[in-house]
């Protein structure tokens, strides 16, 4: 995972509520088992649209998504943080997101921000203006020229994560495992029906 | 304290927990299917990992496979590429593996309960937004992502954020033609599409007590379209008589001491929960869908909103583009509604309870000119079922297709797929933009409105089709 500390650039304003995985990333390209190469599909039934913010030209320059409430609701698919990644975005912030959607983002180096939806509401006007937008992740706050400097909060875990790129899995099993082990022990005794399976695998 | 259902499964889970109010939780079992393990596999290899209790995993494809000619290989090189990685991924990572060809074969969130892989008590957890299904047997079951399904395989935990406990009380009994898809739907349409978020839902009540396994399932499936990742449903004695035998599930003395742990999976009677939702369900009309979001619902003999009377500008827009996109104008009326597409099937309503409502509502009918319509089998045991029942004969000789189990037209990533246009009856569980095929137009409802609308060639009112 590529570390994140502060991210300085231009944002593209998306507004709609409800934006799902699907029209993120549709479901026919799942087919795809990469990771990597997506972004080219990202919003791909939108694509052309009258206006679609992610069609103007410099969009491409993009490193901060603002995005309307529910963002990123309904499928857990991972392609579509994976292929908001690929177009270079680092950072989305709206004023809530899909669950699944939200908690895939700190897996790929995507800082997800919720903000009360007034702060988000200045963020696309400064996004529509074309403004460079700083989000500093060290220091919890996103500044916008003519916006009021805004706090923000990550919990702690995710956040040195993104700070330095951990990996997830590694990380579990490293501060981990012999918690892991602990557990196992109580619950072989107390469940053990739990683990019928593994002893006859065994 | 006094403590829910959801407490007391979050709480007999935790392994470390942070001060800031995230635990790492243990991970009982995990379903895999073909769409979102490819790079969760390659995450295993990259890391130099293995996986840490291969027994309790459990795989089979789905979502890519055709739900025909299944004696050939699958003709799309991709699907067929993915459903081969998947298998080829289980033999090196000693994962069980159902095979397409085998008899077991099914929808995911279809075959974890048929194997009796799903058990009260238990966090289950898979790369997929409706495994919030298991709830419906008091197992804390969360959607999650490739990455997540990775560590799980790895570490047996994941690090969660506890949501606010939320409770659903269905009172009263359901009136005839009103199903669970109909709870689900009018739960939806009254809190909204992240009505739910941030919480856990536990679905309560005279008329959920009443609902068989099936019923619960298709309630705890749409948790997520309420916002939620989990739904539960305390187990009671309608779960244990549904998962007594089942291949996967304690057998013997086994059973006899998971069933006396079972006996107190439920909320303490003075628990308090964050939330509570209180639905009449007798008054509960027939529901149906008419936009691109689970909570543009309707009752059936409703008619459209306008979006000139909403004040909230997000809102107007939101409702104008849905009604845009599906060719639709305020006020107008869905009963009556012309379909050219009728889809029965899917994690919600792909079980032998829906089959059988579906198949109940044909009654000598044909399905109308110009309706493509289809009945696809949540499982392979379904199919089998269904097919001792003689359904297969009742849709066949009614003019709907009869196919293999899969997901078949809920996701079009398959070789089922609607048009640019299409309007289709649908069992599934979104109505989300190009969700069926890009520019193709859903309207969710039950198992036994959709076969209705078949044989009409429009939406109706069930209560008056049964008349
Ligand atoms: S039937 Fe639909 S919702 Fe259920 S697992 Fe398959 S694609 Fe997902």
């Amino acid at each position: 995972m590529i570390p994140l500390r502060q991210v300085e650039g231009r944002a593209i304003s998306l507004p709609d509520a409800d934006i799902d995985t699907d029209i993120i990333y549709p479901a026919r390209f799942l087919l795809i088992t990469e990771k990597r190469g997506l972004g080219r599909y990202a919003f791909h039934d939108r694509r052309g649209a009258p206006g679609f913010p992610f069609d103007a030209p410099d969009a491409k320059e993009a490193t901060i998504l603002i995005a309307g409430a529910n963002f990123g609701c309904g499928s857990s698919r991972e392609q579509a943080p994976w292929a908001l990644a690929d177009l270079g975005l680092r950072v989305i912030v709206a004023p809530s997101f899909g669950e699944i959607f939200f908690s895939n983002c700190f897996k790929n180096g995507l800082l997800a921000i919720t903000l009360p939806a007034e702060q988000v509401g200045a963020l696309h006007g400064a996004a529509t203006a074309g403004a460079t937008i700083a989000v500093d992740l060290e220091a919890g706050t996103i500044a916008a020229p003519g916006v009021t400097t805004i706090p923000f909060a990550v919990d702690a875990d995710s956040r040195e994560s993104l700070l330095n790129g951990w990996d997830e899995t590694a990380r579990i099993r490293a501060r981990h495992s012999a918690d892991i082990t602990r557990f196992e022990a109580a619950q072989r005794r107390a469940s053990p029906w739990l683990w019928t399976k593994d002893d006859i695998d065994a | 304290m006094a403590r829910t259902l959801y407490d007391r499964l979050w709480d007999a889970h935790v392994v470390v927990s942070e001060a800031d109010g995230r635990s790492l939780l243990y991970i009982d079992r995990h379903l895999l299917h073909e769409v979102s393990t490819p790079q969760s596999f390659a995450a295993l290899r990259e890391g130099g990992h293995v996986v840490h209790r291969p027994a309790t995993q459990l795989a089979v494809a789905d979502h890519a496979v055709p739900t025909h000619d299944r004696d050939r290989p699958i003709a799309d090189p991709l699907a067929r590429a993915q459903v081969g990685l998947l298998e080829r991924n289980c033999a090196d990572f000693g994962i069980d593996y159902l095979r397409l060809d085998g008899p077991d074969q099914g929808i995911v969130h279809v075959i974890g309960p048929e194997q009796g892989f799903t058990l009260p008590g238990m966090t289950l957890v898979c790369g997929d937004s409706h495994t919030a299904t298991h709830g419906a047997f008091g197992a804390l079951a969360f959607g999650i992502g490739a990455s997540e399904c990775g560590t799980a395989m790895a570490t047996q935990a994941l690090w969660q954020t506890k949501a606010r406990r939320m409770r659903v009380t269905f009172a009263g009994a359901l009136a005839p033609g009103v199903t669970p898809k109909d709870m689900a739907l009018a739960l939806i349409g009254r809190i909204g599409a992240a009505g739910a978020s941030g919480h856990a839902i536990e679905f309560a009540g005279e008329a959920v007590r009443a609902l068989s396994m099936e019923g619960r399932m298709t309630l705890c499936n749409m948790a997520i379209e309420a916002g939620s990742r989990t739904g539960l449903v305390a187990p009671d004695a309608t779960t244990f008589a549904y998962l007594e035998g089942r291949p996967r599930a304690p057998a013997s003395a086994s059973w006899d001491a998971a069933l006396a742990a079972w006996q107190d999976l439920a909320s303490d009677p003075d628990a308090v929960f964050d939330r509570e939702i209180e639905i009449d369900a007798a008054t509960l009309a027939p529901q149906a869908t008419f936009g691109t979001s689970p909570d543009q619902v309707i009752a059936v003999d409703g008619a459209l909103p306008d979006p000139a009377t909403l004040a909230d500008g997000a809102a107007r827009a939101k409702l104008e583009k849905a009604l845009a996109y599906m060719d639709l104008a305020p006020g107008q009326r869905l009963a009556g509604l012309a379909v050219d597409h009728v889809f029965i099937g899917s994690c919600t309503n792909g079980r032998l309870d829906d089959l059988r409502a579906a198949a109940a509502t044909i009654r000598g009918r044909r399905v109308a000119a110009g309706v493509t319509a289809l009945v696809v089998p949540g499982s392979g045991a379904v199919k089998r079922q269904a097919e001792a029942e003689g359904l297969d004969r009742l849709f066949v000789a009614a003019g709907f297709q009869w196919r293999e189990a899969g997901c078949s037209l809920c996701v079009a990533m398959n070789d089922d797929r609607l048009p640019a246009g299409a309007r289709c009856a649908s069992t599934s569980n979104r109505n989300f933009e190009g969700r069926q095929g890009a520019g193709a137009r859903t309207h969710l409802m039950s198992p036994a409105m959709a076969a209705a609308a078949a044989i009409a060639g429009h939406i109706v009112d069930i209560r008056e089709d049964a008349a």
